[in-house]
């Protein structure tokens, strides 16, 4: 093994892991919010399919970017009205948000399935990808307004009594949460692949969701999961290619199978789960009489 | 003068009258929404919705469809009932219907030359053991590793596919299909029963009404199925009157399993006949509406999953005759998701307009 190959293999890594540091930062900040938002495979679909779109027609990769996030505060804008202010429950409506996101884009994305674009350098959005890591880090650790957006996500009853909006603090979390899941998207079908396919996601949306459980809600691991789960997926593809005798369907279900195990090696110990995952997760907040 | 907006204050008990409103509310939102989308795709929303919703079911052989769809969805929803009842929320019933066509399919390809009574009701055994057994790894996680349920149920969908996708482009591939990635067919006696000459509504049907008249007796008649809500309601409650979780939590996955499972052989020894990569549409994640909108009641169900497969239909009808692409359908499911899920706010709250002065 020689030097250009190492170097090659982590370029891949880096390229193929950065959307699920972006969707997974989102949905952790979304989280340390105290809201669970299962909608990001839907958000990332939605958010690859109008960045596709609009570069397609217009041909400009800042308005496809600008109009993927948009899309993604949509996205999240609806199911922040329905958890926050109609209280419905988490779960389903996240489920919800997954199922119309699939609909939705492989429906405004039918005509442009194989239409060929011109790909991005991913580079841009490797480096930014560490810096927002590092920004939500330190915002959760060293600003007031994170430590209040912790404080709603543990108890959102003594953050109310505090004078601290609740339901504005969810709103932003979970908008951030969205825009940052359309981010991946847009990166996938942009600078990743580049390419348009129904489906295209292909689960990393409920990896990242994996990724936040990982983390233990801690942003810099989110990062460290990233890079795990980033290289096992190309390992898998290296070894595929490499022609081991074996079928290629295993293979490809490497990343599911060592989420799964992951999650399990995290979550038996119970104390821990208990103790970092935000006490107020799921619960909706009635401000009552 | 009262307020203009008004504002949301909690019942005291749970509206029965609004219960069985708000699935008609959340469908008639849907509808008035669909209506919108139709003008704004630039068609006559009457006709658009003409073609979506009646002319799929103007048949004879349009109902009998309808209720193909709606046997695997209903069969999916009532099992899924079991743990959504108590809270527990597997998302992978499209993975356990997987594997429950794998197992049952499997015993098909086997006896691919045998006739006998036996074999078809030896599928069904087999479809419900591996629905069985692949709802019950997310269950065992749970209980012994405390790990996600959502999680590990979801990723056990992909790997159930990828499992299926392996047998027929390798070892279960036919022999005589010209290297198309699909079985050898099941013989005619591992082969659902059709219910009527020329129409494809089959065996399955009937399987699924008795499972749920079954389910509704555990529901309402059993100590089981008053665990299973109570633990829903009230984990604390049923902790204290000394309720199981675990077991609870077990029977859930099995339950829900096998239900998926024999869902899943239904379909490939029904209208397919032989194993192949796309067996279902979705229909393990879009059972999960189904159980929402049918309030996680028996009846509820039934209504709700002709609901869902006329969805199907008139997917299919949209792309034919208007040119929409199919996946309108899915578009139309979540919108119903999104309206039920907001309405039912009006269960547990009520409005009520301020006097300002």
């Amino acid at each position: 093994m020689n030097l250009d190959l190492i170097l090659g293999i982590l370029q891949i890594v880096l390229i193929a892991t950065t959307p699920l540091v972006f969707a997974g930062i989102g949905e952790l900040v979304t989280e340390k919010s105290g809201v669970l938002n299962l909608g990001v495979e839907g958000m990332m679909l939605v958010g690859a399919v109008s960045a596709f779109i609009i570069l397609v027609i217009t041909g400009s990769y800042f308005l496809a970017f600008f109009v993927s996030i948009f899309s993604g505060i949509i996205m999240s804008g609806l199911f922040a009205f329905l958890v926050l202010f109609l209280m419905s429950n988490q779960i389903a409506t996240g489920l919800a948000l997954t199922i119309f996101g699939i609909g939705l884009s492989s429906m405004l994305g039918k005509q442009y399935i194989g239409t060929p674009i011109d790909g991005l350098s991913p580079w841009f959005f490797v480096i930014f990808s560490f810096l927002i890591v590092f920004f939500v880090s330190y915002f959760f650790y060293k600003t007031k307004a994170g430590l209040i957006l912790r404080a709603v996500g543990e108890s959102h009853n003594s953050a109310h009594a505090l004078g601290y909006s609740v339901i504005k603090i969810r709103f932003l979390s979970i908008i951030f949460g969205g825009s940052m899941c359309a981010l991946a998207g847009s990166y996938i079908s942009i600078c990743y692949a580049p390419m348009w396919q129904e489906g295209m996601t292909a689960g990393r949306g409920w990896i990242a969701l994996a990724l936040v459980v990982f983390a233990t809600w801690k942003p810099e691991r989110v990062l460290i999961g990233a890079y795990i789960f980033g290289g096992v997926t190309i390992l898998q593809m290296n070894l595929q290619a490499l022609g081991l005798r074996f079928p290629g369907q295993f293979f490809s279900m490497a990343p599911y199978v060592a989420t799964i195990i992951v999650l399990v090696l995290i979550s038996s110990n119970k104390l821990r789960i208990k103790l970092s995952a935000p006490a107020s997760l799921t619960i909706p907040f009635y401000k009552g009489r | 003068m009262n307020s203009l907006f008004p504002s949301i204050v909690s019942r005291s008990q749970s509206s029965g009258l609004m219960n069985f409103f708000v699935p008609i509310i959340s469908i008639v939102l849907t509808l008035i929404t669909g209506s919108i989308i139709f003008v704004l795709l630039g068609f006559d929303p009457v006709y658009a919705l003409y073609t979506f919703f009646i002319s799929p079911i103007s048949s004879t052989y349009g109902i009998s469809e309808l209720f193909v769809k709606a046997t695997p969805l209903a069969l999916i929803a009532i099992g899924l009932s079991y743990c959504f009842k108590n809270n527990i929320y597997n998302i992978g019933a499209e993975g356990q219907l997987t594997m429950g066509a794998i197992f049952g399919g499997g015993i098909g390809i086997l006896f691919h030359d045998t006739n006998a009574f036996w074999l078809l009701p030896l599928m069904i055994f087999a479809g419900a053991i591996g629905g069985a057994l692949w709802g019950l790894i997310p269950a065992i996680l749970k209980t012994k590793f405390n790990t996600n349920e959502i999680l590990t149920s979801l990723m056990l969908v992909y790997v159930a596919l990828f499992i299926l996708d392996y047998l027929v482009v390798g070892p279960w591939k036919d022999p005589f299909g010209y290297s198309f990635p699909k079985s050898r067919p099941f013989s005619e006696s591992g082969r659902m029963p059709l219910l009527f000459d020329g129409l494809r509504v089959h065996f399955g049907l009937i399987i699924t009404l008795f499972l749920i008249f079954v389910s509704w007796f555990i529901f309402s008649k059993t100590i089981f199925g008053f665990q299973l809500k109570v633990s829903g309601y009230s984990p604390k409650a049923a902790r204290y009157a000394g309720f199981n979780q675990t077991t609870l939590v077990f029977f859930a996955f099995a339950i829900c399993g096998a239900f998926a499972g024999i869902a899943g052989l239904a379909e490939v020894s029904g209208p397919i006949g032989l194993l192949y990569r796309d067996i279902s549409p979705n229909y393990g994640f879009t059972a999960i509406i189904v159980a929402f909108l049918g309030r996680l009641h028996p009846i509820g169900i039934i209504f709700a999953s002709l609901v869902i497969a006329l969805t199907y239909l008139g997917a299919e009808d949209a792309q034919l005759f208007l040119q929409i692409p199919s996946a309108v359908g899915f578009i139309f499911q979540g919108l119903v998701l999104f309206y039920l899920l907001g309405a039912e706010l009006l269960i547990n709250y009520k409005l009520t307009y301020k006097k300002l002065l």
